[in-house]
């Protein structure tokens, strides 16, 4: 199946995945008016669209509309046409005595280490790895991790409850070693792989767990089921929302959790609540986070409320981004610009940086709006508004 | 045999709301459609051969979850999708 797009110019673009299909935001130089293209896949539910930093051309898009099975579109000329993937992420169908299981969304997509140009990587949900070697025409499973004897204890079970199904997503590639892998499973934890995705290992030391308030009966059920205190290391407790590599510097982690903002500087082994540092009635919950390109200790986050029944939306109602500037010691609030009121949730893939001399920093709402800020946060404004639910915005370059 | 596609599906079949396809069975007629035009199976079918939930075929009349369905003596296979969602 292929579709039209739209052509976009050469340069900067914000590619916003939204429930109701893929926009395109485009500046002038100097970034202060932008201009909307789209929709292209119009009333398709797009998880995530990337451009292949690699090229500038590339684009692959992860959809599913709530009629039909899931797929995968690319596009080879910067989203002006559109061809469906040959063979989109698809288990392989159950042997008698297995459990069957079925793609319900492509979540993430990630192009894959410079040197490997045509590889990619898909998260989906149920939480599975995907590879593609050709450019992302085919998919296919990546058996390491979703044929591991411990899947069904490393992944959070689908009926389990989590709002649109548990994820695989946060596919970070080291740029020094393309062996070198991690990935966030939410719930289920952070797992590192250094030979390619072949094996993988828990990384969730010093994390929080969602089950905090385990009561012993549940603690002793657990480790039934996990053996000893494996539970700990590993499993559905654990909830990173988004995990990001710094570019310039891919021994730092950092981490936004279901339980915190995290910091983790390898070769170490156990996370750092730099969340502790928030404002009190703030708080250290939420989605997404943003890492500034060029300082290691740079980190945007965008507060949620995480009381109650989980609303979601920003604290006390009102938006902000919080900023920090030493690894996570201390943060600044800043919302000028911003809504004095506004209750929306920015999503886990729907922040973006750009690499400006001044960082470009943007992130969508669920109530369709795109704000960015071309003074790193200092001050934001609206750039559109009145588009879908956005699930995903992504700062990037037209080759 | 007719094969009547909704809506959803026509940008598989450069817009034709109905084709012609072959086989014995459903399943077959559907391997036959995927082959005229690729990925529209996977659409309705998931990877255990299971029907999606809100994809629903008529065989010569007859609603039917059953992908192994006969097709003998029917000329028609009726796709509908079912209006749900927001």
């Amino acid at each position: 199946m292929s579709t039209e797009g739209v052509p976009l110019k050469s340069g900067n673009v914000l590619i916003v995945s939204t429930r109701k299909g893929i926009f395109f935001l485009q500046a002038d130089p100097d970034r202060r008016n932008w201009e909307l293209s789209g929709p292209v896949f119009l009333g398709h539910i797009v998880n995530h669209a990337v451009l292949d930093p690699r090229n500038g051309q590339t684009m692959i898009a992860a959809a599913v509309t709530g009629h039909l099975g899931p797929t995968v579109f690319r596009s080879e000329d910067a989203g002006r046409t559109w061809i469906e993937a040959r063979q989109p992420p698809a288990f392989d169908k159950a042997k008698a005595g297995d459990t069957p299981r079925v793609v319900g969304h492509t979540f993430w997509l990630a192009p894959g280490h410079p040197s490997e140009p045509g590889v990619w990587f898909a998260g989906t949900s149920p939480q599975a790895l995907w590879t593609s070697t050709d450019d992302g025409r085919s998919w296919a499973s990546m058996r390491g991790f979703n044929d591991h004897p411990d899947y069904g204890k490393r992944t959070e079970d689908p009926q389990a409850g989590t709002p649109d199904g548990p994820v695989l997503h946060s596919i970070l590639i080291d740029p020094r070693n393309s062996n070198h892998m991690y990935l966030g499973l939410s719930g289920g934890g952070v797992y590192e792989t250094t030979d390619h995705g072949e094996s993988w290992t828990p990384l969730n030391h010093g994390m929080a767990t969602t089950s905090s308030e385990l009561n012993i009966q549940d603690a002793e059920t657990m480790e039934v089921a996990y053996g000893d205190l494996a539970w700990q290391e590993m499993g559905p407790q654990h909830d990173p929302h988004c995990v990001q590599m710094h570019p310039i510097d891919p021994n730092v982690l950092y981490q936004q959790n279901h339980c915190g903002i995290y910091r983790l500087e390898r070769p170490g082994t156990t996370w750092d609540r730099i969340g502790s540092n928030m404002p009190a009635e703030v708080g250290d919950i939420g989605f997404v986070m943003g890492l500034h390109p060029r300082d290691v200790d740079v980190c945007w986050v965008f507060p949620m409320d995480g009381t109650d029944v989980w609303p979601r939306t920003s604290p006390d109602g009102r938006p902000a981004v919080f900023k920090t500037r030493n690894a996570g010691t201390s943060w600044e609030r800043q919302d000028s610009g911003l809504p004095e009121r506004g209750w929306y949730t920015v999503k886990r893939q729907a922040l973006s940086v750009d690499e400006e001399d001044s960082v470009g920093v943007y992130f969508g709402t669920t109530s369709g709006e795109v704000w960015g800020s071309i003074d790193e946060g200092q001050s934001w404004s609206c750039l559109i508004a009145h588009l879908p639910e956005i699930y995903a915005v992504e700062a990037a370059v037209i080759g | 045999m007719r094969v009547i596609i909704p809506q959803p599906l026509r940008s598989y079949t450069d817009e034709a709301d109905h084709v012609e396809a072959t086989g014995t069975t459903l399943d077959e007629l559907l391997h036959d459609l995927d082959d005229q035009y690729p990925g529209i199976r996977f659409r309705m079918i998931n990877e255990q051969d299971e029907m999606r939930p809100n994809i629903i075929f008529f065989v010569g009349g007859t609603r039917t979850r059953d992908i192994e369905a006969s097709l003998e003596g029917a000329a028609e296979v009726v796709i509908l999708h079912a209006l749900s969602g927001g």
